[in-house]
């Protein structure tokens, strides 16, 4: 059951996406949420979304894979579509009866933001699809090395995101253990209302807190046994560089930030 | 040059109390025990004997009230020291789900040396001779949770080896895992132990295990009250009865036929043992 969950797992592969570093990864992911929203036409966006689609195929992840990311979040894209074709009233007149009215703007502007949350899911889970969590916690901690001006240890984030992530298959396997053993005791977890049920949680949530910190006493300990004393001369096995995998995939990014611009400026604005 | 690993000298220590100053009655109560260079030794006891706190006291983790504990000559209660000891006296725990901090195996082996602050390369070469000692090289990408209970044992075991200690420290490595996992950690140690002159301390309380180290000391209530060889040591099985131990399942089945006047000629302290003097005693009747 919660073993399905997709969204920031990992699949190993040895693409051209794979391969690229985790640091150019971020940036060019945080870049492109912000290219998506640059584009101010459907000329743009399409520009866009041929990017994102092309990212997918080049990281040869399967499409229904990332699909799978889309369950919950497809909710969220028809609820602000319909809010868009419903109450934006700009441009001419399609249909009208009573008191709704659906203008060209309203149904133009309702694809737009489908398509811009669509990309965005697109690009977003790609970087944790194709990057291990000890490179992206690598990444972040190198890329957070300015924050050392203001006494913030990156080290120390990037450690415990890592455990955090480490951590969460053992949890939720301690989750299911602890359940089905309150369920062999006569705990009733799946009838009655929300409030019952939310209830019934309790005596799975208490054991499973005081285990997580005798973990957490444990695993302190076996890192000090491991000579483990914080960031300060520590080294790392994987050296990160940037290869020309790297300088291609930035190359990319600026044309298309061109290509963006260009649009905007040739094209008249949807939005 | 000192024989020694690891020298314990008279040895007491509690544990603190909940309130400021308070202290709990002692654990370990006048422990002298020297750890020879290139021995295995085993552990044996039952719960709450002092065994984990014995442990603790070996890598510096908690320093003596009294007495001292000299690790390669290192005093334990001298603070600048403590990294160079757990340099020294690597540690591996009962829970393998507990000890293993990254989340790809490889990662995980490399997190000693990382600490140490070796050069990348040396890291990565420690990293996959530790793996192919324990035989995880194929797993390396692997994530830790999808493996069996010995399979996360001996990388536990394999990220200790790649941050080239002297000693190894093992505080039950077997008590959570099954038949099977049990055999491949053992195999494991006895592998480093022998091919590689890494000193192993096996605190366990499974006779079989105990039986396949050089020497074994017996804890009962925070002291060391037999010290000997497999042989000397489970020949004395009232005392080992008397705190709650055992000897092995093959010696009791040797003591029950020397009952009923069936004497086996040699040890029968292992299945192998008792099975090869079985055969030489059908011998002689025949």
């Amino acid at each position: 059951m919660i073993k399905d969950i997709t969204i920031g797992q990992y699949f190993p592969g040895n693409s051209f996406i794979h391969k690229l570093d985790a640091r150019t990864k971020l940036i060019l992911v945080f870049a492109g949420l912000i290219l998506i929203f640059l584009c101010r036409n459907f000329y743009a966006l399409a520009l866009m979304t041929a990017f994102a689609v092309g990212s997918v195929l080049l990281s040869r992840i399967p499409f229904g894979t990332i699909m799978k990311g889309f369950k919950t979040i497809f909710i969220i894209i028809v609820f602000s579509a319909l809010l868009q074709i419903f109450y934006n009233h700009n441009g001419t007149i399609l249909f009208e009866w009573k008191k709704i009215q659906i203008t060209t703007g309203g149904v133009n502007t309702a694809i737009f933001i489908s398509v811009r949350i669509i990309c965005l899911i697109f690009i977003s889970s790609l970087l944790t699809y194709t990057t291990s969590p000890t490179l992206l916690t690598d990444g972040i901690e190198r890329l957070l090395k300015p924050l050392k001006i203001f006494h913030i240890e990156p080290h120390t984030l990037a450690m415990m995101m890592t455990i955090a992530l480490r951590f969460i298959p053992t949890l939720i396997e301690e989750v299911d253990h602890i359940m089905a053993a309150q369920k062999a005791r006569g705990a009733d977890m799946e009838t009655g209302s929300v409030v019952k049920r939310a209830k019934a949680l309790i005596p799975v949530l208490v054991p499973l807190f005081v285990n997580s910190f005798r973990r957490a006493y444990d695993l302190a300990y076996a890192m000090e046994c491991r000579c483990y004393r914080g960031g300060s001369g520590r080294t790392r096995m994987r050296v990160m560089k940037f290869t020309y995998r790297d300088y291609i995939a930035f190359v990319i990014c600026a044309l298309l930030l061109a290509g963006i611009i260009l649009f905007n400026i040739f094209f008249e604005a949807v939005v | 040059m000192n024989e020694n690993m690891i020298e314990l000298k008279d040895v007491w220590f509690s544990y603190a109390g909940d309130d400021e100053g308070q202290k709990l009655p002692p654990v370990i109560k006048g422990v002298t025990l020297d750890i020879k260079k290139g021995e295995f030794l085993a552990i044996l006891g039952h719960n709450g004997s002092g065994k984990s706190t014995l442990t603790r006291l070996c890598n510096a983790m908690s320093v003596p009230d009294k007495g001292k504990v000299f690790v390669e000559g290192m005093d334990t209660a001298d603070e600048t020291l403590e990294y160079e000891i757990r340099s020294k006296v690597g540690v591996v725990m009962q829970n393998p789900d507990n000890q293993i901090v990254a989340t790809i195996v490889e990662e995980d082996v490399a997190f000693g040396p990382e600490n140490l602050g070796v050069a990348p390369q040396e890291i990565r070469a420690r990293v996959d001779d530790a793996l192919k000692r324990v035989g995880m090289y194929e797993y390396r990408g692997h994530e830790p949770h999808k493996l069996s209970g010995g399979q996360k044992q001996r990388v536990a075991i394999a990220g200790v080896v790649a941050m080239r200690t002297d000693c190894i420290i093992l505080d039950e490595p077997t008590a959570m895992l099954d038949p099977i996992g049990r055999q491949e950690v053992m195999h494991t140690i006895l592998e480093l132990n022998q091919k590689l002159g890494i000193t192993v301390v096996l605190i366990t309380h499974y006779m079989n295990e105990a039986v396949l180290a050089d020497r074994v000391a017996v804890m009962d209530n925070g002291s060391i009250i037999l010290t000997g060889t497999p042989q000397e040591v489970f020949q004395k099985d009232d005392i080992l009865r008397s705190v709650g131990l055992d000897t092995t399942q093959s010696a009791k089945l040797a003591a029950k036929l020397a009952a009923k006047g069936i004497r086996l000629p040699g040890s029968a302290l292992t299945p192998a043992d008792f099975i090869a003097a079985f055969k030489n005693y059908s011998g002689d009747h025949q």
